[in-house]
């Protein structure tokens, strides 16, 4: 941040040394970084290479570490078979990779994914792909709450319905949602953009902070500082291309979608807190 | 916004322009408009060579990348080490803000690829797995 000037209230409130964003680092670009396109640690895998787990037998925990048991040997394309509902299974990859799981995952599956491409051929339970950073999910059936909580990056797609709460405190990437999504959908958001296809239900977009959220269908209602915004070009194109990725279609067109952004009327909160912390010390 | 007029408004001034941004010497809300969707016609040879390396279809969580202003510079926020990185000095930068995220796009994967990365020592010591 900018030097503070003395003329503003700030520097009679003691808070001319004070950092009040807190996140800049002393970290600079080289034009000759580096050419690499994956991250140093991770695994050379080729997608050439196939390999299978049968989970029936294993726990979550064997499962994940049969997953990067196989990644190290460089398998780049990984089928999971019989997975059985259970929890937790696909969690915190951070490599390229093409998983399949064939059949339905429990609570949490797929979370902390940075840069694989993952299918599920049946359904998912809560919390999907929760804190997911890159790369794709697509699952075929349907999906249960919280569905891409916190997410902060890639595409998330359930071609079925969702439960309540889908992308609760989104910070990024796409979820896109098939069918309809539950109450509560996008509350919190902060970036990023949800397509629902369906319908919508309650309380849509509460407290939204940013982010864009495409509707196919009704919207039961609106949340606290969700409003209608305008579609332009860029906006179908858009959702034409990313629609079309993982085969899907607005049932009336892109054209006619619902945009919904924030009102940005809560946008003084986190500014309003330094503040008040300051005067109270 | 009024920045939206000028492409340059964050790395002339503080952007602190509204009363009650003066009153609490920070601005208020993103320096840069983190709605806009990608024009694919600007990817860089970098990021296509990237996209088709990691097998996806576009630019996928780089699509939340652009190039932003901190400290009246221009600058990238990575969230792996959850701060912004500062483009070099020497950069020219080009009049649109489609090029300077497809810019800002290719710098951040350079430098969180790299071996000087924060992460690599990070997960040295902390690492489970």
């Amino acid at each position: 941040m900018a030097e503070l000037d003395r003329t503003h209230e700030s520097h009679e409130l003691g808070m001319h040394t004070e950092q009040l964003s807190g996140r800049t680092q002393q970290a600079f670009f080289s034009a000759e970084e580096s050419d690499n396109l994956v991250y140093p640690w991770a695994s050379k895998v080729d997608f050439a290479r196939s390999g299978e787990i049968d989970a029936a037998t294993l726990d979550q925990k064997q499962v994940n570490l049969e997953i990067r048991r196989l990644m190290s040997e460089g398998y780049g394309t990984i089928t999971v078979k019989n997975p059985g509902a259970k929890h937790s299974l696909g969690v915190g990859i951070l490599n390229r990779l093409h998983l399949h799981f064939d059949g339905s995952l429990g609570y949490f599956g797929c979370g902390l994914l940075d840069g694989p491409n993952v299918t599920v051929s049946g359904r998912v339970g809560w919390s999907c792909a929760e804190n997911m950073m890159a790369g794709t999910l697509v699952v075929e059936k349907n999906a249960g709450s919280t569905f891409g909580a916190a997410i902060r990056g890639g595409d998330l797609v359930c071609k079925g319905d969702v439960g309540s709460r889908t992308g609760i405190d989104q910070k990024g990437g796409t979820i896109i949602v098939g069918g309809r999504t539950g109450a509560f959908s996008g509350f919190m958001m902060q970036r990023g953009r949800m397509v629902v296809l369906g319908d919508a239900g309650k309380n849509l977009g509460d407290s939204m902070y940013d982010g864009t959220i495409y509707v196919g269908g009704k919207i039961e209602d609106l949340g606290v500082d969700a409003v209608e915004g305008e579609m332009t070009d860029l906006d179908c194109q858009w959702l034409t291309r990313k629609l079309g990725q993982y085969g899907l279609e607005a049932p009336n067109g892109v054209e006619n979608m619902t945009k919904i952004v924030s009102g940005k009327q809560l946008w003084n909160y986190d500014n309003l807190e330094s503040t008040e912390k300051k005067l109270v010390l | 916004m009024a920045y939206e007029k000028d492409i340059d408004h964050f790395i002339k001034g503080d952007g602190l322009d509204s009363e009650r941004e003066q009153t609490i010497g920070q601005h208020i809300g993103y320096r840069y408009d983190v709605n806009l969707v990608p024009d694919y016609d600007r990817l860089t040879p970098f990021l296509k060579a990237y996209i088709e390396t990691m097998g996806w279809e576009d630019l996928n969580w780089l699509e939340d990348v652009h190039m932003g202003y901190e400290e009246s510079r221009p600058a990238v926020f990575d969230r792996n080490i959850n701060g912004w990185v500062t483009v070099p000095e020497d950069m020219d930068l080009p009049d649109n803000q489609q090029d300077r995220d497809m810019i800002a796009r290719e710098l951040l994967i350079k430098f969180q690829m790299s071996s000087r990365h924060p992460m690599v020592g990070l997960r040295k010591a902390y690492a489970k797995f």
